[in-house]
């Protein structure tokens, strides 16, 4: 069974962490995912940088823009990535943008993906007709799982459409804008959660965007199988002090 | 152009209805962008043939930008070459001094029929948001837009009139600070708010419907200058030539010449200084198949997929993508994609100043160059019709600054 649906299976309230590769200096990738195990989280979303990201806010964006500076790209993720496998258990995605996959080359990077143990792959900007089309059977042959977002926009019939077609989870975007942590639940996140909960999905689904802190986290996770905090924990990275204590701390806060 | 079925150059059948003109443009956007993107194409499809929608724009195309166009005879400069026959489509005398008005007035309907309080969209050398400014004022919609903090120094007075037609200038200030960052900033912000706000995108760029609808709206050229040339000469044009940014100026022109294959096309892109990474912005020449802002298309782009930086004297041509629709047109060989050096466009621009009193925006004086470069090949009886998409008065202090000595000044 693939790492992401053991995952789902053994555990509740499922703890993911995004953050961008090469940031805040290009060496800290692999130990960031070190200490994220060490200290609670569930699944891992590296972030590919790319300098037009259109679904960031300016926290992951400003992110992206240093770790492009340090030096990263996706051959040096993956050099990075070469040995994961004998320091973390979890599981692993990467998320990036179509086009620095496109360039790399599709089945290449299946390949790769699968070499180093990454289980699988957000492409925001990925039309789902096109996955289906041109890319879908690629992936499946490298047993590398498509992670597709949906929004409170998104119809019932795509929502089923993207279950039926993938198989790691389904992410859940809270309201339809762009990355960056904000406060609170509202009436039409509320009943968009229904309304997905209502679907009786196959896959799991995770809640992203604008959860930051025990409450929120605690909060989302009565409406799905876990939560997604990127834009809070980009910032956390940014911050002075022990790079290692603060991740530390800063999980502990959220799991409460 | 071998192979290709005629009806595909058809604007009604292209691009198909995922946007895609072959394997390019389409919607590669973020779930978050998508249905917005759906609404406008949406709408967008129901206004187009509206007849109350067309007599609209009509009148204010005729009395407002003051359509149609000119096209003049350059004789002055066609007699100083002796050879081909050189004629202006002059949008520079449309209101606003450019192209962009065209598409504007069109964006700004749009977005006042669909409800929306403001429109926002990005400028390179400012001729967008000039235009677009004028039609929010006209029409009476809030108004932002996203400039490079390069391009705002260097485009100094055009500026200064989107702050006079009421527009607030929002300045982008992450990577190289020119029109790539700034398009990044108009997504950033159309997401903030996209019940009250319309991106009106400034050229066939961005996901589908923009390639489209805004082709659809730069059309008018091509059709004018078609009728135009047949009423001065008898027969078609044997040579259509524009410069080509994000590529709005050049699809319009093109648009009604394309099923005609005795009519050469040409797109002239900026090779600015050298043909070095960082030192041109001449895509279809250089680039290779990526995706971008949302689209398909030709970019110039490091070995990373990470898009190149772009340097030309032409702010309005500075971008690493390029139209979906010419990608395509590149691919089938219907259109000639070349490309014109800073030097060249910086002489033109003194040579048509000089020889016919016309002073071309920088963009357009790289298509004058491509004309004057050719002209003198060919026999006297064929033709080229330029589209001078744009006035030179915003470059004018750059031009004498960088260049004046040359020139005498
Ligand atoms: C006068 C003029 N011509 C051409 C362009 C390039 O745009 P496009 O290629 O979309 O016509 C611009 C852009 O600012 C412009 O101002």
């Amino acid at each position: 069974m693939n790492r992401i649906k053991q995952l789902f299976q053994d555990k509740k309230d499922i703890l993911s962490i995004y953050y961008t590769a090469g940031y805040p200096n290009l060496g800290d990738t692999v130990p960031i995912l070190e200490t994220l195990e060490k200290s609670g989280a569930d699944l891992v979303e590296i972030g590919i940088p790319f300098s037009d990201p259109l679904a960031d806010g300016p926290t992951i964006q400003h992110s992206g823009e240093t770790a492009l500076k340090n030096g990263m790209s996706l051959n040096v993720l993956f050099e990075q990535l070469a040995e994961v496998r004998s320091k973390v258990k979890m599981p692993l995605i990467l998320m990036g943008y179509i086009n620095t996959v496109h360039k790399y080359g599709i089945e290449a990077f299946a390949e790769k993906c699968n070499e180093v143990g990454v289980d699988g792959v957000i492409l925001p900007d990925l039309p789902f007709q096109v996955y289906l089309d041109e890319y879908k059977d690629t992936f499946d042959k490298f047993g590398v799982s498509n992670i597709f977002l949906i929004t409170p926009q998104t119809p019932d019939a795509r929502i089923k459409l993207i279950d039926e077609k993938t198989n790691g989870f389904i992410y859940m975007v809270s309201s339809a804008s762009v990355t960056g942590a904000k406060k609170g639940l509202s009436d039409e996140q509320l009943a968009y959660f229904d309304r997905v909960n209502q679907l009786n999905l196959d896959n799991p689904a995770l809640i992203g965007f604008g959860i930051g802190d025990n409450a929120s986290y605690k909060e989302t996770c009565k409406f799905a199988d876990g939560a997604i905090i990127g834009s809070a924990f980009v910032k956390l990275l940014g911050e002075s002090g022990d790079l290692h204590q603060n991740i530390q701390s800063f999980i502990k806060s959220i799991k409460g | 152009m071998e192979k290709v079925d005629k009806a595909l150059l058809d604007a009604s059948v292209m691009p198909d209805k995922n946007g895609f003109f072959g394997e390019y443009g389409g919607r590669f956007v973020p779930p978050m962008l998508e249905p917005l993107m759906q609404e406008i194409t949406d709408a967008y499809q129901k206004i187009k043939d509206d007849p109350v929608f067309k007599e609209e724009l009509l009148y204010l195309q005729k009395h407002y930008t003051g359509r149609p166009s000119p096209l003049f005879y350059a004789k002055n400069l066609t007699n100083k070459l002796g050879g081909a026959k050189i004629y202006l489509k002059r949008e520079d005398l449309n209101h606003t001094g450019a192209h962009k008005i065209n598409h504007c007035l069109g964006e700004a309907l749009l977005a006042k029929k669909m409800g929306k309080k403001k429109l926002i969209a990005e400028t390179g050398a400012g001729q967008h948001g000039v235009a677009l400014a004028t039609a929010a004022a006209l029409v009476g919609l809030e108004c932002d837009i996203y400039m490079g903090e390069v391009d705002i120094k260097k485009e100094h007075p055009n500026v200064v009139r989107m702050g006079i037609l009421g527009a607030k200038v929002i300045p982008a200030t992450h990577g190289l600070k020119t029109l790539k960052e700034a398009v990044d900033a108009a997504f950033e912000a159309y997401l903030k708010d996209p019940v009250n706000q319309l991106y009106a995108i400034g050229s066939v760029v961005g996901p589908h419907p923009f390639p489209m609808m805004v082709r659809d709206f730069q059309s008018i050229v091509g059709v004018e200058a078609k009728e135009q040339i047949l009423e001065a000469e008898g027969k078609a044009p044997d040579n259509v030539v524009a410069c080509v940014g994000g590529g709005s100026n050049a699809i319009g022109i093109f648009s009604a010449f394309l099923d005609d294959e005795s009519v050469k096309i040409h797109g002239i892109e900026p090779a600015g200084t050298s043909f070095k990474t960082g030192e041109h912005a001449a895509t279809l020449s250089l680039g290779k198949p990526g995706m971008i802002h949302g689209f398909k298309c030709y970019l110039l782009q490091d070995e990373n997929g990470e898009p190149a930086p772009v340097n030309t004297v032409a702010s309005g041509l500075d971008y690493p993508g390029v139209g979906p629709q010419h990608s395509y047109l590149k691919d089938i060989k219907r259109v000639n994609y070349d490309s014109i050096t800073d030097k060249e466009a910086i002489d033109a621009f003194f040579e048509l100043s000089r020889y016919e009193g016309i002073i071309p925006a920088l963009e357009s004086a790289h298509a004058v160059a491509y004309a004057i470069k050719i002209a003198a090949d060919l026999p006297k009886d064929q033709t080229i019709v330029v589209n001078l998409s744009g006035r030179g008065d915003k470059d004018i202090d750059y031009v004498v600054e960088k260049y004046g000595n040359d020139y005498g000044l």
